[in-house]
């Protein structure tokens, strides 16, 4: 879901900045405060697992495919803040050195990932684990809550294109929408996947526990 | 996390992007997709704003496709070990004295 250069507006793509660097700076300041010792080598690993994982596309339908965003992964390690400057520091790194998201849009970018998808969908695993209980299983809210984070940062990228006016909104929001729903499920499963592995190895390792 | 902790961690991640990302789809991915089937991915194949070191994750000046693609992705995922690794040494500093970010 990279947006490269020349799909945004000047004032959307410099807007999206705006707001990132807005919500970036209040992550940092959090993680300044929330940082624990044992969370600094985490930050590193966690960087470079999401960027190794995000490299792996998997196929979906008709010729398409899609690959981890991790917003949701890092947050169950992390925290929230902490992902949010995490899944940064990959696009940042994406963008210059891989030309993968374009530099004008890396505010857009930060803004659906780190921000919309890695908070937003950390706000849906706490509702979940309201619901199911304090000590209810830390799997469906994981699950439910990756699903979300792909598809609310697919959502948001399709505002920006729409108000872009690269292309309508009846036209984009069920194209992005029903294609990252799918891809969403992926997310999901990979999130599990590793978050599973974690408890059973590094039980520790989970934010807030 | 211990040292042994972090260097297996790393080791999984360096051949995840090194190995196993060369079994990757190919595919355009969502976004790209959209972009093709509604006609506006043009737009996005202009010039860049900012020439990249490796584009499309792969290094220039080697022959060897897979061999490229797989030094790229091992490249850059040590760069964003050491970038999160150093961030966070810098702002649990920072956090200690009290001085960064703070009003």
């Amino acid at each position: 879901m990279h947006i490269p250069d020349g799909f945004l507006t000047f004032n959307v793509w410099g807007a999206a900045w705006l707001v990132s660097a807005g919500g970036i700076s209040y992550c940092l300041r959090k993680t300044s405060q929330v940082l624990k010792d044992r969370m600094v080598p985490l930050m590193g690993v966690i960087s470079a697992f999401v960027f190794a994982a995000q490299m792996v596309n998997f196929p979906v339908v008709g010729g398409t495919s899609g690959h981890l965003l991790g917003g949701i992964l890092a947050a169950i390690l992390v925290g929230p803040y902490v992902a949010a400057v995490v899944i940064s520091v990959v696009l940042l790194v994406q963008c210059i050195i891989f030309q993968d998201g374009g530099l004008t849009a890396l505010g857009a970018n930060i803004f659906n990932m780190s921000i919309v998808g890695t908070m937003g969908g950390y706000l849906v695993y706490l509702g979940v684990r309201k619901i199911s209980g304090k000590h209810g299983p830390i799997m469906p809210a994981t699950a439910i809550a990756s699903w979300f984070s792909v598809v609310l940062a697919s959502l948001f990228c399709s505002f920006e294109l729409v108000l872009s006016e690269i292309s309508p909104l009846n036209v984009v929001l069920p194209a992005m929408l029903s294609i990252h729903m799918l891809i969403g499920i992926g997310e999901a499963m990979i999130t599990c996947f590793v978050v599973g592995f974690v408890i059973k190895v590094r039980p520790d390792l989970i934010y807030g526990k | 996390m211990g040292k042994k902790d972090i260097l297996i961690s790393l080791l999984i991640a360096v051949i995840t992007a090194g190995a196993i990302a060369l079994f990757a789809s190919s595919s355009p991915d969502g976004l790209e997709r959209v972009a093709i089937d509604r006609g506006f991915i043009e737009k996005g194949e202009a010039r860049q704003v900012v020439s990249s070191p490796m584009p499309d994750y792969t290094l220039p000046h080697i022959e060897n496709e897979k061999f490229s693609a797989s030094l790229a992705g091992i490249l850059g995922t040590l760069v964003v070990f050491g970038l999160g690794y150093g961030l966070g040494l810098l702002l649990k500093r920072r956090g200690k004295n009290g001085t960064f970010l703070h009003r």
